[in-house]
């Protein structure tokens, strides 16, 4: 679908961006300290580290990603919502004081704490930088495709826009002024989402979005011609003459009987009122002759009850297939793992000021968390019925939700969306420059430094990583990225977990563990990704059964090898002289 | 490591930790195994697979402030 853009939206994003670099500026207007780039002296109060950790964690994938797969699938979108979040159990019982205690400005720093081995910092330092790559280029992607149908702006622009941004942020004061963006726009999401959820529920359900007559139950195609020119229905495509938008409610509940509208719903209401309801979704077919590749997009009448319970993205839930349910079980197993081995969510655990003050943040963070998700179902269901969806863009659900309240709304949602990337990718470059400076330059390489050196280090890595960010925003531009968050999570659960569980439990462990368990890990999960059937098909465009591999996700088997190898190679190599108190 | 921590505190937290793998992995184990039952609506209203969704989120704040609280008293 073509898609109005709106100047409004340029206006609040120019705003909010130019406000967030001015207020950088004048929080890196004095000398920095080393203490104060990397961990914002330890000074953060708790609750603002717990809203910047929604503020780091909530990404594109996470508020455009869930919406429109709830909008699109139903539940299975909410699956993620929910194993996002256990993650966070994790961080917090397991992790957190731990890493507060050991470390100083780095993950690697933490792992690292009782050995001093090069080896474990430079094993460290490449995972740390080879997860936030992969989580990097679907933010910086996303920034890219979101910019054209939010704000006109060309996919290089977006790219450009939000790597120069993020740079200036970081140099300029650091974790500083990446923990106060980050807070800004934690806030700016949850709240407008709790707007936007207000709205749903005082709308209620609507037959056919209120539009009665409007066709709903007639099949749309879409052509795409050898020569680029796009067909609607045998038409070519105009603002006038475009995909009817998709996604309604063809009748209501038996106790509405007679009505055309529920009224206001409270929270529980609207989802048990769905769930009586039937909606009309939509069925995508592709075939390819020699006028070109159409689409069609058929209406499909499903019951609410069927959009409310798991598989309709999952769809190994009801095929029944042994492969397919071990790959969301893996899928299950990386996202509760990987969220405490993220390293961008780790350095957060050192900018305050104790183990109590951790604590306190991670449980300001989970509620941020928590509530959002809970948010998004309505967002993702609310779209699902909204009657405004384009068939051919799950990104663009929940602004196109917004959008049919009001233009206003739209506008301040898609420059929401927009600067949800500028947090998270602040995040990424913090951590990166970290594993850079920190780790690679000043550790493993031995470069000595002075204080005012090792911030200039940083900053330095800083620039370099938000030039490669662009770089590769512009270059995997037209490949489909969403899932790399997941490989993201995978890699990281991988190649870290094991090592950091190990280090806390088992005073056994041996430096010559943490580094094989850490490499293996990181090596295992990627081959086995890059091996894997969904790889196979989205990424190198080839059929599924060529792959070697029996599921796509790699958590389930390479989380345990992380903890074998490390077991197994720690018992062969000399136990450690000072032996670990327990935590 | 973490010496300035009471070890009773960590033990709490592992506790913590298992009871909450135990929601998780009996939900997905739910999800895996019988997801027929997850169309059950208990209290008329939401069915099971919202209830229990809402559910492992309330609890993970639940259980994260329990935690806080029980350190924090120390």
């Amino acid at each position: 679908m073509l898609h109005d853009t709106s100047p409004l939206a340029v206006l609040i994003f120019a705003t909010f961006v130019v406000g967030v670099i001015g207020l950088s500026f004048w929080l890196g207007r004095k000398k920095q300290s080393a203490q104060e780039y990397y961990a914002a002296h330890g000074q953060v109060h708790w609750f603002v580290n717990g809203i910047a950790f929604a503020g780091d964690y909530l990404s594109a994938a996470s508020f455009l990603g869930i919406c429109g797969m709830i909008a699109f699938s139903g539940y299975d979108g909410f699956l993620y919502s929910i194993g996002f979040l256990a993650g966070w159990v994790v961080a917090l019982f397991v992790i957190a004081e731990p890493i507060k205690a050991l470390g100083r400005f780095t993950f690697a720093d933490a792992l690292d704490a009782k050995f001093n081995s090069r080896g474990i910092k430079l094993a460290v330092a490449i995972s740390t930088l080879v997860v936030s790559v992969f989580y990097l280029i679907p933010q910086m992607v996303g920034a890219g495709s979101l910019i054209t149908p939010l704000l006109g702006l060309p996919h290089a622009v977006g790219v450009v826009l939000v790597g120069v941004a993020v740079t200036l942020i970081v140099v300029t004061a650091g974790m500083v002024s990446t923990t106060w963006v980050q807070f800004i726009k934690g806030s700016l999401l949850v709240f407008f989402c709790g707007v936007l959820t207000m709205l749903i529920l005082g709308r209620g359900l609507q037959v056919n979005a209120g539009r009665p007559g409007t066709e709903i139950l007639v099949a749309q195609v879409k052509t795409i011609r050898p020569d680029g020119t796009v067909l609607i229905d045998g038409v070519p495509q105009t603002k006038d003459h475009d995909l009817r938008p998709v996604g309604t409610l063809l009748r209501l509940p038996e106790r509405y009987a007679g009505r055309t509208s529920t009224g206001p719903l409270r929270p529980l209401e609207y989802l048990a009122a769905l769930e009586d309801s039937t909606i009309v979704s939509w069925s995508a077919k592709r075939h390819t002759d020699e006028q070109g590749t159409h689409v069609t997009y058929a209406p499909v009448e499903r019951k609410g009850s069927e959009l409310l319970t798991p598989g309709g993205f999952f769809k190994g839930l009801t095929t029944g297939k042994l492969t397919d349910r071990l790959d969301f079980a893996s899928l299950m197993l990386a996202l509760f793992c990987g969220t405490a081995s993220l390293p961008h969510i780790l350095i957060r655990y050192y900018t305050v000021k104790d183990a109590a003050a951790a604590r306190k943040s991670t449980v300001v963070g989970i509620a941020a968390i928590g509530v959002f998700y809970v948010l998004t179902l309505y967002l993702g269901l609310g779209a699902m019925t909204s009657g405004a969806l384009d068939p051919t863009d799950t990104n663009m659900a929940a602004p196109l939700l917004a959008k049919s309240f009001s233009t206003t709304l739209f506008a301040i949602i898609s420059a929401i969306a927009f600067t949800t990337v500028l947090g998270t990718v602040s995040g990424l470059i913090m951590a990166g420059s970290g594993a850079v400076a920190h780790d690679l330059v000043e550790n493993v390489c031995g470069v000595r430094m002075t204080d005012h050196e090792k911030v200039r280090c940083g900053k330095i890595a800083a620039v370099a990583l938000g030039v490669i960010a662009m770089a590769l925003g512009i270059l995997f531009k037209s490949f489909n990225v969403s899932f790399l968050v997941g490989w993201a999570f995978n890699i990281a659960a991988s190649a870290n977990l094991p090592a950091l569980v190990m280090l806390l439990f088992w005073p056994r462990t041996t430096k010559q563990g943490i580094v094989a368990a850490v490499t293996v890990g990181m090596l295992s999960s990627l081959a086995w990704i890059l091996l894997s059937a969904d790889t196979f098909e989205k990424v190198y465009g080839l059929p599924r059964d060529l792959s070697p591999m029996p599921f796509s996700q790699p958590g389930l088997v390479t989380i345990p090898l992380g903890f074998v190898v490390l077991v197994g190679v720690s018992l062969l190599t000399p136990p450690p002289v000072a032996r670990p108190a327990r935590p | 490591m973490a010496t300035d921590e009471q070890p009773t505190g960590s033990r709490l937290g592992l506790a913590l930790f298992w009871l909450y793998v135990l929601l998780y992995g009996g939900f997905m184990a739910l999800v895996l195994a019988r997801p027929d039952l997850l169309s059950w609506r208990p209290f008329g209203g939401v069915n099971l697979a919202i209830a229990a969704g809402m559910g492992l989120i309330a609890s993970a704040f639940i259980l994260a402030v329990v935690y806080m609280v029980a350190r924090a008293g120390r």
